[in-house]
C-alpha cells in the first residue's frame, strides 16, 4: 500500500499535463471531474497510506520510496525519491484533504470563467509541485517542489492576466520570493559543499556528527535557510508580497496563500531543525522574526478595508505564530497550528469568496447586515473567525494557539516578552476577526445579494466547518484532556519541548489568558464597531500606517525599486557597446575631416604638392 | 664675363617678377620670353654655348611662342583680368610667399655651407655635349624621343575631339551628369552619416 | 621653375666642366616642350566646355 506514494504526487501531474494539452477542448464537466477528481483520488489514496502507516508503521517510522536517478555527475546523484514519515504524513493529509475540498468548491465557482480548463491545469500543477515539495527525499527536489509552487503561484496571481495590475502582482510575488529563494539555493551550494550531500536525513545527520553547535558554517547555512523560509511564507521583511496577491481568484488566494504554499517556509525548518538546532543564533532570530510579524500584520490587518487583504494580512501573522513556535524550538506546536491553520483560514476565505461573488463587492465598508441572506458565509465566517481568534475549548485554532503560548513560557528559549506578544496577537487577532464579520454581516444592508451558491460550494464550506471545530482534539493539553496525539506522533521526527518554567504561568493561567484576551477582543469589536457612526473608514495617522503595512512598500520602492530601474534607464544606450561604436565614430569623424583636403580644386593639389616639396626639402637640409 | 652673368641674373629676376604680377596674360608672357633671353646669356657666361642657343630656339622661340599663340587664339585676357586682380590681393600670396622665402633660406644656407670653392670657368663646347649625348646618354636621347611622340600623339588626340561638331553635345551631356553625380554624391554622405548617428 | 633648375645643372656642369650638365638640360627641354604641347591641348579642351579659364570651377573631383 505504501508503494502508492508516488502516485499521489503523479496524478495531479498527469491531470495538469492534460488539462494544459485538452482543457480548451473538453467540456466544463469534463475538466471539472478532471480537475477535482485527481486531486480526490490523491486524498482518497493518501487516507490509505496514512491507514497503512499507521496501522503497520515501518522499520525507523520511515518509508522511502525511490523513483528513478535524476542525474549523475560526478560525486552528485539526487534521486526522485519520495520519503514518508510522521510529518510528511501529516502534511499529505492535510494539504491534499484541503485542496480536494477547495477544489470542489471552485469547480462551481469559476464556472462563469473563461479560463475554466487553464485555472485547473494551474491548480492541479500548484499541488503536485507543492506535494513533491513535501514528500521530497534530497533538498534538491524540495527545491523543485519550491520552485512549482512559486511558479503556479505567479501563474494563478496574474490569472486574469488582461488587467495589467494582476500581472504587476504577479511579477511582486515573484520577485519578492526570488530573493528568498536565491538565498535558499546559495544555502544549498553551502551545504552540498560542506557537507557532500543533500539527502535531508543524511544532511541531518552529518551535520550533527561534524558541526558544532553555534559554528559559522551551521550558522550560515540556517540563515540563508530562514531567508528562504521568509520569502515563501511571508514573514519579514519579505512580507510586502502576500496582500497584493489577492488578485487572485479567491480559491487561489484560499488554497495557495491560507493553507499550503505559505508554510511551504515552515515545513522546511521543520524539517530541517537540526541545522537549526545547531545554530541557536538562527532560531532566536526565527522566534524574533515570527513574533514581530505577528504583531506587524496584526496591527495592520486591523486597517483594511478590502476583506481579502484583512485575511491575508491575518495569514501573514498566524504564520508569524508558527515561526514564533519554530523558534522556541516547539515544532510540533508549529506544525499542530499549521494543520488548524489549514482548515479555517481555507473556510474563511471560501466564505469571503461566497460573499463576494454574492455581492461584487469586495469592500467591507460598503457591505453590511449580509447575515439574512448569506446564513452559510455567515456561520462559515463566525465558526472560522473563532476558530482563528480562538474560542476556548470549541474551536481548532484554541488548541494549537494556546499550545504555542504556553511554550513560549514554559520552554527552555521562552521568555515572558514572548508570552506578552503572544497575548497581544491573539487579542489583535480577535479584535480584528470580529470587526470584520461585524463590518460585513451587521449593521444596515446597503449591498443586494445577486447569486447564490450551489452545492459543491456549500458542501466544501461545511465540511471545513466541522474540521475548524474538531481538529483541535488531536492534540490536547493535559489540563484539559490529556491527549496529546498529534504530539506523541510527531515525536519520533520532531523532539518535543521540555517545560522549564512551569511556573508561576501554568498551562491552565495560560489558557484563561488566551481566553480573556480573546473575550477584551471580541468586546472592544463591539464596542468600535456595532453602532453606526462607527461606520466610516479611519482616518487617523496609525490607521494609515497600518493600512499601508507600515509602510514597506514605501520604503522598498524608494531603496530598491528606484535605484535600479534608474540603473536600467542609464545603461539604456548601452554604454559599454559605446567602446566599439566609438571606433566607428572615429572612423567617421576622421573620414570628415579628410574629405575637406579633397576639394578639386587643381590650384589647391598644386599648394600641397609645393608644400610637402618645402617640408621635405627642410627636413633634409636642416636635420642631416 | 661675370659682371655680364650677374647684370644677366638681376634681368631676369626682374623680369620674372614683373612676370607674375601682371594682370594681362599676354603682358605676363612677353615678360617671361625676356626672362628666357637673359638666362640664355647667363648660359653663354657660364661656358655653355650650345644651350644658350638652344634656349633662345627652342625655349622661347618655340615653346613661349606656342604659348601666346593659344592664349591669344583664346582670347580671354580682358575677361581674366578682374580674376587676377583678385588672386594679387596680399592675402592670396602670402602663404606661398612664405613657403618661397623657407626655400631661399634653404638655398642660402645650403650654399653658404658648401665645402665646394669656386673654380674656374671653362668652355664646353657643342662637340662635347655631342659627343657625351650620344655616347653614355644614348638611353635618355631614345626616351627623349618616346616623350615627345607621346607628346605629339597625345596633342593630336585631344585636338581631334574638339575638331568634331559633338564637342558641344558632349559638353551638354556631361553637365547634366555632373550636377547628377554632385547631387548623388551629397545625399550618398548624408545617408551615410544619419546611419552612423 | 624648368629654366631654373635647368640654370642650376648647367652652373654644376660648368664648374667641373663636364658636359653633363648640359645633356641634362637638354633634355628638361625636350620633356617642357611635350609638357607644353599636351598642356595647351587641355586648356584648348577646358575652353571649349566652361568657355572661361577658370580652373577653380573644375572641381567635378570634389569629394
Amino acid at each position: 500500500m505504501l508503494r502508492l506514494l508516488w502516485l499521489v504526487a503523479a496524478i495531479p501531474f498527469a491531470s495538469a499535463a492534460m488539462l494544459a494539452l485538452f482543457g480548451s477542448k473538453l467540456s466544463r464537466r469534463i475538466v471539472a471531474t478532471l480537475g477535482a477528481g485527481s486531486i480526490g483520488l490523491s486524498a482518497a489514496i493518501s487516507i490509505l497510506i496514512s491507514i497503512a502507516f499507521l496501522s503497520s508503521p515501518p522499520p525507523g517510522n520511515a518509508y522511502v520510496q525511490h523513483v528513478w536517478t535524476w542525474m549523475s555527475t560526478g560525486g552528485f546523484q539526487p534521486e526522485i525519491a519520495f520519503y514518508l514519515d510522521p510529518v510528511s504524513l501529516l502534511m499529505l493529509l492535510v494539504i491534499t484533504f484541503v485542496s480536494f475540498l477547495i477544489h470542489l468548491y471552485s469547480a462551481e465557482y469559476m464556472q462563469d470563467d473563461e479560463g475554466y480548463a487553464r485555472f485547473f491545469a494551474y491548480m492541479n500543477l500548484f499541488v503536485a509541485s507543492m506535494l513533491v515539495l513535501i514528500l521530497a527525499n534530497n533538498l534538491l527536489l524540495l527545491y523543485l517542489g519550491w520552485e512549482g509552487v512559486g511558479l503556479c503561484s505567479f501563474l494563478l496571481i496574474g490569472f486574469w492576466y488582461q488587467d495589467p495590475a494582476n500581472v504587476r502582482a504577479a511579477a511582486k510575488a515573484f520577485i519578492v520570493t526570488r530573493f528568498g529563494d536565491t538565498a535558499f539555493a546559495i544555502g544549498l551550494f553551502l551545504l552540498f559543499t560542506i557537507l557532500g550531500t543533500l539527502d535531508i536525513q543524511e544532511l541531518m545527520h552529518r551535520a550533527a556528527t561534524q558541526w558544532t553547535v553555534g559554528s559559522g558554517v551551521a550558522i550560515a547555512a540556517a540563515a540563508l535557510l530562514l531567508g528562504g523560509a521568509c520569502g515563501k511564507s511571508a514573514q519579514l521583511p519579505l512580507q510586502t508580497w502576500l496582500p497584493d496577491a489577492m488578485a487572485g481568484p479567491t480559491p487561489t488566494s484560499a488554497l495557495i496563500h491560507a493553507a499550503t504554499m505559505v508554510t511551504a517556509g515552515v515545513y522546511l525548518i521543520a524539517r530541517t531543525h537540526v541545522l537549526f538546532t545547531l545554530a541557536p543564533q538562527v532560531q532566536f532570530a526565527v522566534a524574533i522574526i515570527g513574533a514581530a510579524t505577528m504583531l506587524l500584520a496584526a496591527f495592520s490587518a486591523l486597517a483594511q478595508r478590502d476583506i481579502k487583504r484583512v485575511l491575508a494580512y491575518s495569514t501573514i501573522s498566524q504564520i508569524g505564530y508558527m515561526f514564533l513556535a519554530l523558534g522556541l524550538g516547539a515544532w510540533s506546536a508549529a506544525l499542530f497550528h499549521f494543520m488548524t491553520h489549514a482548515f479555517f483560514k481555507a473556510l474563511l476565505f471560501l466564505a469571503a469568496g461566497v460573499v463576494i461573488h454574492a455581492v461584487h463587492e469586495q469592500d467591507m465598508f460598503r457591505m453590511g447586515g449580509l447575515r439574512t441572506e448569506l446564513p452559510l458565509a455567515f456561520w462559515s465566517f463566525v465558526i472560522g473567525g473563532c476558530a482563528l481568534a480562538g474560542l476556548p475549548l470549541i474551536t481548532a485554532g484554541f488548541f494549537s494557539k494556546d499550545l504555542i503560548l504556553w511554550q513560549s513560557w514554559a520552554g527552555p528559549n521562552g521568555s515572558a516578552w514572548f508570552w506578552i506578544a503572544g497575548m497581544t496577537g491573539a487579542m489583535l487577532t480577535s479584535l480584528y476577526t470580529f470587526r470584520l464579520i461585524l463590518l460585513t454581516f451587521y449593521g444596515p444592508q446597503q449591498l443586494h445579494v445577486k447569486a447564490h451558491s450551489g452545492a459543491s460550494v456549500r458542501l466544501a464550506l461545511v465540511v471545513l466547518c466541522f474540521f475548524s471545530i474538531v481538529g483541535g482534539y488531536v492534540d490536547t493539553p493535559p489540563d484539559f484532556g490529556g491527549v496529546p496525539a498529534l504530539s506523541n506522533f510527531l515525536n519520533s521526527v520532531l523532539p518535543p519541548l521540555e517545560v522549564i518554567h512551569s511556573h508561576p504561568i501554568t498551562e491552565t493561567i495560560t489558557a484563561l489568558s488566551a481566553s480573556t484576551v480573546f473575550a477584551i477582543g471580541l468586546a472592544l469589536a463591539f464596542l468600535f464597531y456595532r453602532s453606526q457612526r462607527a461606520r466610516v473608514p479611519e482616518k487617523g495617522i496609525l490607521q494609515q500606517l497600518w493600512f499601508a503595512g507600515w509602510g514597506f512598500d514605501w520604503i522598498y520602492e524608494r531603496l530598491l525599486v528606484r535605484p535600479f530601474l534608474w540603473v536600467a534607464r542609464t545603461i539604456k544606450s548601452d554604454p559599454a557597446d559605446a567602446l566599439i561604436r566609438g571606433l566607428g565614430d572615429i572612423a567617421m569623424l576622421s573620414n570628415r575631416a579628410l574629405r575637406a583636403t579633397q576639394t578639386g580644386r587643381v590650384r589647391w593639389y598644386a599648394a600641397g604638392l609645393a608644400m610637402g616639396t618645402v617640408a621635405i626639402l627642410a627636413v633634409a637640409f636642416f636635420l642631416r | 664675363m661675370v659682371t655680364l652673368f650677374y647684370l644677366a641674373g638681376i634681368l631676369a629676376i626682374i623680369a620674372t617678377l614683373f612676370a607674375i604680377t601682371r594682370r594681362h596674360a599676354v603682358h605676363a608672357l612677353l615678360y617671361l620670353i625676356v626672362s628666357l633671353l637673359a638666362i640664355a646669356i647667363d648660359f653663354y657666361t657660364l661656358g655653355a654655348p650650345f644651350v644658350a642657343a638652344l634656349e633662345v630656339m627652342i625655349y622661347a622661340g618655340a615653346i613661349m611662342v606656342l604659348f601666346v599663340f593659344v592664349v591669344m587664339m583664346l582670347n580671354v585676357a580682358e575677361h581674366a583680368m578682374e580674376v587676377e586682380r583678385y588672386s594679387l590681393h596680399p592675402k592670396n600670396w602670402f602663404g606661398p610667399a612664405l613657403l618661397a622665402l623657407v626655400l631661399l633660406a634653404e638655398l642660402v644656407y645650403s650654399s653658404l655651407t658648401s665645402i665646394n670653392t669656386p673654380a674656374p670657368v671653362g668652355v664646353v663646347g657643342p662637340k662635347q655635349v655631342g659627343t657625351s649625348l650620344f655616347g653614355t646618354f644614348w638611353i635618355g636621347v631614345e626616351l627623349a624621343s618616346l616623350l615627345l611622340m607621346a607628346g605629339l600623339i597625345g596633342a593630336y588626340h585631344l585636338g581631334r575631339q574638339v575638331m568634331e561638331k559633338e564637342g558641344t553635345k558632349h559638353a551638354a551631356d556631361t553637365t547634366a551628369a555632373r550636377l547628377d553625380i554632385s547631387r548623388d554624391l551629397i545625399h550618398a554622405g548624408a545617408g551615410r552619416t544619419d546611419h552612423a548617428a | 621653375m624648368l629654366n631654373a633648375s635647368g640654370l642650376a645643372f648647367i652652373a654644376a656642369g660648368s664648374r667641373w666642366g663636364q658636359p653633363d650638365g648640359q645633356v641634362m638640360f637638354l633634355f628638361i627641354l625636350a620633356m617642357a616642350a611635350a609638357e607644353v604641347a599636351i598642356g595647351l591641348a587641355f586648356v584648348f579642351l577646358y575652353h571649349r566646355k566652361q568657355s572661361e579659364l577658370d580652373v577653380d570651377a573644375a572641381s567635378e573631383l570634389r569629394g
